[in-house]
């Protein structure tokens, strides 16, 4: 059975349909990039599998669960976790509170345990696996620092290792790259290589820059109009001609002054 | 020596406390309790403020730990240390019953709808006769008595109200600094990214809602007693008024904020009371001096100074000039 599936999606704002009839299914292991020209829905999709948006009609599953209609803190529970666009992040807390606040569902925590402090052994063990992932992720050496204090690159990869803290299934990164330089960039697609391969995390990601989809992804959905255009491998992508028209006729999707921003 | 800095501190509070409990003057003893029982107030309602939600309704739900206390203490006869615990559940339930629809709304929208319901909920007991009393209220509410032993006399009274007080304390400041207090504080922070990590904000925010509501009761339940008759306009908006500025001056970021900010006030009120006829204008001012000049409270003073005394001589006039700029085009 695929990890991810989804049938039949739709989501409607008013007059409209920012998804229609969208069917996707992704398999365990996979980097799935989920391309498109602006306005062509993916936020809204990203939206609406992590369950931040509702439908207005279809399913999502993972792993055979049901997640429709789900909120986002029951499909992190069931290990389906996004990342923000944005720097999301606890503004007063340093970038290891962070972490440990994202690791909410492992330290399920009573109020009379708060209040005489029984947790005391699991807390050790979740600041443990904080101090893990933050290593894995090159932030630990900024662990003490406040949050915001951070730079834009290392604010995203706290979102990034913040999502991991829930311990995921799928990755959800929406746009991981957005406003990084080159080497930014290079750090994280590589650290999303190595989630993928060390962790065996399936990634699905919504990505504008185009360089990055294609020498990522291992297979992509193409979004136009709420519709999927077309899926494949990325050598099919860029030589696909709807895909290129759809991209306002541009001859190379891979040109750089396209795509930069 | 740092580390245990505080707990000494604590510990001399408390000691002058219970040297004031037996040396204080009646009307300053009788102060004394209604501090106490505003201590429990405003670190309950601070609790709530955590989540981001500033409601306008703790006041009421004091009313409603008042109220039920007095009915069960005169209907049922039981004993004080049964009352005030179930007081708290008393105004916890309502709590509840507030906080179901108010999930629907944030920010702006929450003080607003929260204060309706208050309002509602107030009206009640203005307009219901049985068992309310409606404008008249409760009265002959009994004496609290623990095993025999009478608390109605000031004294006994007076450190019954730190007893309580240091236990409600204790274990809203275990939870600031729990891991569930930490959830609330995401809340408010970024209330998407904390439902993403995992963490279900509406349960959280219920959650600190019910925990405050049930602080507020206990102090509802202390006041009733010492009053021996409550009415509906004990928990009136002019309450809830104090309650805002307590928490504006003091500052909410951390867990003494709020309580800096009700002994400062306390005693500024209390040195300015030939002036009462002017209180509502001093209640203005104050609020709008710290809204504008100190949005952070008093607790944010001690770091703005040390900011201010980093900057050189010049830039501070330059830092000044920004900021007036800033401040005439927002206005």
């Amino acid at each position: 059975m695929s990890l991810l599936e989804v049938r039949q999606l739709n989501k409607r704002f008013g007059g409209l349909l920012a998804i229609a009839d969208f069917d996707m299914t992704v398999e365990e292991g996979e980097i799935r990039g989920i391309i498109g020209p602006n306005g062509a829905g993916k936020t809204t999709l990203f939206n609406v599998i992590s369950g931040t948006y509702k439908p207005t009609s279809g399913e999502v599953f993972l792993d055979g669960e049901r997640l429709t209609g789900l909120r986002p803190s029951r499909i992190a529970g069931k290990g389906g976790v996004r990342t923000f666009q944005r720097s999301a992040m606890f503004s007063d807390f340093s970038v290891l509170d962070n972490v440990l606040i994202a690791r909410h569902l492992h330290a399920r925590e009573s109020m009379f345990g708060a209040i005489v402090g029984t947790a005391r052994g699991m807390e050790r063990a979740n600041e443990k696996r904080a101090l893990e992932i933050l290593e894995y992720i090159g932030l630990s050496a900024f662990k003490d620092e406040l949050a915001p204090n951070l730079s834009h690159g290392h604010q995203r990869a706290l979102g990034v290792a913040m999502a991991l803290a829930t311990e995921p299934r799928i990755l959800m990164l929406d746009e991981p790259v957005a406003g990084m330089n080159l080497a930014e960039t290079e750090r994280m697609t590589e650290l999303i290589r190595n989630l993928r391969d060390e962790w065996n995390i399936t990634i699905l990601l919504v990505e504008h820059d185009m360089k990055t989809v294609m020498g990522l992804c291992e297979y992509i959905t193409v979004l136009n109009f709420g519709k999927k255009l077309t899926e494949g491998v990325p050598a099919e992508i860029v030589s696909n001609r709807e895909v290129i028209e759809a991209y306002l006729g541009s001859e190379d999707i891979l040109g750089d002054d396209d795509f930069a921003a | 020596m740092r580390r245990f800095a505080p707990f000494l501190l604590l510990a001399a509070v408390l000691a002058v406390l219970c040297v004031l409990g037996f040396e204080l003057k009646p009307y300053h003893r009788e102060l004394a309790i209604v501090f106490f029982i505003n201590v429990i107030m405003v670190t309950s309602y601070r609790l709530i403020t955590t989540t981001g939600d500033w409601g306008f309704a703790h006041v009421v739900l004091m009313g409603a730990g008042a109220y039920g206390a007095a009915l069960i203490a005169k209907h049922a006869g039981l004993p004080f240390g049964v009352v005030v615990p179930m007081a708290g559940i008393t105004a916890a339930i309502v709590g509840a019953a507030f906080i179901i629809p108010l999930l629907r709304t944030a920010g702006f929208g929450f003080f607003i709808a929260s204060f309706a319901m208050g309002e509602l909920v107030r009206l009640i007991w203005v307009k219901v006769q049985f068992p309310f009393g409606g404008t008249r209220g409760i009265i002959n509410i009994p004496s609290p008595e623990i095993v025999g032993l009478r608390l109605s006399p000031p004294v006994p009274y007076y450190f019954t109200c730190i007893i309580v007080m240091i236990a409600a304390v204790f274990i809203m400041w275990r939870l600031d600094k729990s891991r569930i207090g930490n959830a609330w504080k995401s809340i408010q922070s970024d209330a998407l990214l904390a439902e993403c990590v995992g963490i279900d904000v509406n349960r959280y925010r219920g959650l600190a809602y019910v925990t405050g509501s049930f602080f507020a009761g206990i102090a509802g339940a202390l006041l009733a007693y010492r009053m021996g008759a409550i009415d509906p306009r004990n928990f009136d908006l002019n309450t809830m008024i104090y309650l805002i500025i307590w928490v504006v001056v003091g500052g909410t970021a951390t867990f003494w904020g709020p309580i800096i900010g009700l002994v400062v006030v306390t005693v500024a009120f209390e040195w300015s009371r030939p002036l009462l006829e002017w209180r509502p204008l001093m209640f203005g001012a104050v609020l709008i001096f710290f809204l504008i000049f100190l949005p952070g409270g008093l607790e944010s003073l001690p770091a703005k100074m040390r900011g201010a005394l980093r900057t050189p001589p010049g830039q501070q006039f330059e830092r000044l000039r920004t900021w007036l700029t800033t401040f005439a085009s927002r206005t």
